[in-house]
């Protein structure tokens, strides 16, 4: 007898032969059960990545399997470790590359708010250039925190409504980062 | 066989060099001088082929900024190992903040390479003859030298920061 | 028509593709960018750019009091941080003029030397993984939790671990950390021989390996490697037999030496080193003496809880420690250990104030990356990336 658990089916109406369900929930459970992360790793945080991806961890148990290195089919960007002011532009470029839907976690204090290292070179938190949809605190976080992160963005992305990426405020939003 | 410590080194430069070496001292058992930086070249040379002490290992190249001495405001900071000895010396060469320039340590040494070039974009020391001299750390569009004592360590920039809450 | 092809040409050529390897390349393992000037798949040329996680380490240490800058170095090799951690007390004490008692320095010895073990499984997992040998990776990282386990039982952290003060450890080893440490020595041998024989004699890892990346002992020597990388060429320079620190003269270990520099010699060297490792951590555990775990600095080793509410002087001396107002002397000193990548060394330049003047730190990785163009001129890309992480590169290091 298998213990695997299997998600449960939102909300819908069943009779026999059908089940009516809404397409916004059927695509959110789709999503949210097999996001493809791209590891942004630089510095520390990107080693406990590593443990998070690792046997012991083992991050495929929430549907992220697939490490995704090619930001062109990714669904989900790893902000893993410091971002300094030159890679500040990288970052960007990694990000425009990734095709929406598209969503980011900064791991890390330095990712976040550019943690201890408040000097001239370090970007004070990536969303200084991108926007980001959950942030992960700790110096490096715990494997289990980034878990909790990539649990907490999965709930984001079931929730999500279709429509929100041609929504007037999303495209504020990337305006304010001057991405069009 | 001699026997090989600081004195010995120190006789040795001195008796080469002579004036050229300022001052030396000991601090920590560690045999430190202060050389003409125009003679730079010339000691790690002489140190270098020296039969006894075959001093060919370099292990480290940094830069250093005293603000209030004038005339000798930025020095740059050798450390040299003999792996056959284990004996080190310390070298020292101080100039004047106006156009700092000393001779580049790359004809002897690769390693110094990366180390004179990280030592220009922290101090803006000027090393002559090196390869590829340029920031190494920093962006290139870096308008001035972010180790010297002068310039803060936080992002200027920021707009986030409230010192009230700080007390400052 | 096969004479045409850009790999036979031995004619001289005078176009050559870029390639662009990085910043953010997954091969590459940390953000190292080089572009390569490339003749079909043979490199020809090679331009590094670093600085890509620059994050001013040496600035915020002329800022910030002796005892905060431990967690500036457990940034530095991340891999390895309590190498750090301790290079830099040790730093401090001899400035001091600390002597710390024979428990301290056991104690240090044991951690460090797991801290060398996760540090070479890391690096040498990661060439399996580059070699498509994956089963390797996920095989030893257990056991690289497991230390981590230990470090968790010492200090509370995993990765970063800020783990010991100036002057000693910050508590004893409990006994759960004892078992835990003894458990690690008993069961990881077993793993560790069957991820040997994974890699180490096996014939497709061997002929992809050998011969990749080489460098000979003088050019390493003229670079100025240290650690593995230099040990791999055959020079048996060594921190803890040349100046041991930390009573590293009472254990007996070897040096393990390669001939040939190259990706082989460095992983086996590794091998080799992690075997050494656990001797010493054996030889430690079993002579630990008894005593104190801590030297006698008030003005720097933090005061038990319990006195600091109970004791006027302890509360004073741990007002003076936590506020960074200690006074260390005047002077300058420099110290250096062995490093999971080689001679980390600390250049530390003290006014009398409550910071460092200055603080440089001889970072392994940073000297001996350079010497990367070189070793992979005329080599194969793909032999690149292996000769990348087998010198275990690691960026924060790198770019302080």
């Amino acid at each position: 007898m298998s213990d695997i658990k299997i998600v449960q089916s939102p909300p819908n109406i069943e009779g026999p032969g059908f089940q009516a369900t809404s397409l916004d929930k059927i695509i959110g459970l789709a999503r949210a059960n097999s996001l493809w992360p791209l590891p942004f790793a630089t510095s520390c945080c990107g080693i406990e990545f590593m443990a998070t991806m690792g046997s012991n961890y083992d991050l495929a148990r929430f549907g992220s399997e697939r490490i995704s290195f090619s930001p062109r089919q990714a669904d989900v960007l790893l902000v893993a470790g410091t971002i300094s002011k030159k890679m500040g532009p990288v970052l960007k470029q990694v990000y425009l590359q990734m095709a929406e839907p598209r969503w980011v976690i900064a791991i890390g204090a330095c990712a976040s708010s550019g943690g201890i290292f408040d000097t001239y070179s370090v970007l004070q938190g990536i969303d200084k250039v991108i926007p980001v949809d959950v942030y992960v605190p700790g110096c490096p976080p715990r494997p289990e925190q980034i878990i909790d992160g990539i649990v907490k963005l999965q709930e984001i992305v079931k929730n999500e409504s279709l429509r929100r990426r041609e929504s007037d405020e999303y495209k504020a939003l990337l305006g304010s980062y001057g991405i069009q | 066989m001699v026997q090989i410590d600081n004195q010995y080194i120190l006789t040795e430069l001195q008796d080469k060099f002579g004036e050229r070496i300022y001052n030396s001292y000991e601090p920590y058992g560690l045999l430190t001088i202060e050389l003409d930086k125009n003679s730079i070249k010339e000691v790690l040379q002489f140190l270098y082929d020296h039969k006894e002490l075959q001093m060919q290992f370099l292990t480290d190249v940094c830069g250093i900024h005293y603000p209030q001495v004038f005339g000798k405001e930025l020095g740059v900071v050798y450390h040299v190992h003999s792996l056959i000895n284990n004996v080190r010396i310390r070298i020292k060469c101080f100039m004047p903040i106006e156009n700092p320039s000393i001779d580049s340590a790359t004809f002897l040494f690769s390693s110094a390479n990366w180390q004179e070039r990280e030592t220009f974009d922290f101090y803006g020391i000027n090393f002559i003859g090196h390869p590829n001299l340029k920031r190494i750390l920093n962006a290139d569009e870096m308008d001035y030298f972010p180790m010297r004592k002068e310039y803060p360590l936080e992002d200027g920039t920021r707009t986030d920061k409230d010192d009230s809450y700080f007390g400052r | 028509m096969i004479e045409s092809l850009a790999l036979n040409n031995k004619s001289e050529k005078t176009d050559y593709n870029i390639l662009n390897l990085g910043p953010t390349h997954p091969a590459t393992h940390g953000v190292f960018q080089n572009i390569l000037k490339m003749d079909g798949e043979i490199i020809h040329e090679t331009t590094s750019t670093i600085g890509y996680i620059h994050r001013a380490f040496e600035k915020i240490a002329e800022h910030k009091p002796f005892y905060q800058i431990t967690t500036l170095t457990d940034r530095l090799n991340y891999c390895s941080s309590p190498i750090n951690n301790m290079g830099w007390h040790m730093t401090v004490e001899k400035l001091l003029g600390v002597e710390t008692p024979k428990r301290v320095d056991y104690m240090r010895v044991i951690i460090m030397e797991f801290a060398r073990i996760a540090d070479h499984l890391v690096c040498n997992s990661i060439i399996g993984a580059d070699t498509g040998a994956l089963t390797g990776f996920t095989y030893v990282f257990q056991w690289r939790e497991k230390i981590y386990d230990i470090f968790e039982e010492v200090c509370g952290a995993r990765l970063t671990t800020n783990i010991g003060r100036i002057g000693g450890m910050e508590r004893d080893f409990s006994p759960a950390c004892m078992k835990k440490m003894h458990d690690f020595l008993n069961d990881f041998p077993k793993y560790f021989d069957e991820f040997t024989m994974l890699l180490e004699r096996n014939r497709i890892f061997m002929e992809r390996n050998i011969g990749v990346g080489p460098i000979s002992a003088e050019r390493a020597l003229n670079y100025g490697f240290t650690g593995p990388n230099l040990r791999a060429a055959g020079v048996d320079y060594d921190v803890r037999v040349m100046n041991p620190y930390s009573s590293y003269q009472d254990f007996d270990f070897m040096i393990p030496l390669g001939t040939q520099g190259d990706t082989y010699d460095r992983f086996v060297v590794r091998q080799h080193e992690i075997r050494e490792s656990l001797k010493i951590i054996k030889q430690a555990l079993n002579n630990i003496p008894e005593g104190k775990f801590f030297a006698d600095v008030p003005d720097f080793f933090l005061p038990p809880k319990e006195e600091v509410y109970n004791n006027m002087e302890a509360l004073i001396f741990h007002f003076k420690i936590v506020m960074g107002e200690a006074t260390v002397p005047v002077g300058e000193v420099y110290h250096s250990v062995e490093g999971g990548n080689g001679e980390l060394g600390f250049y530390m330049v003290s006014d009398g104030g409550r910071t460092p003047y200055r603080l440089h730190f001889r970072r392994p990785c940073f000297i001996s990356y350079q010497a990367y163009p070189e070793m992979i001129k005329g080599s194969m890309l793909s032999d690149a990336i292996l000769t990348m992480s087998s010198m275990n590169v690691i960026a924060g290091e790198l770019d302080a």
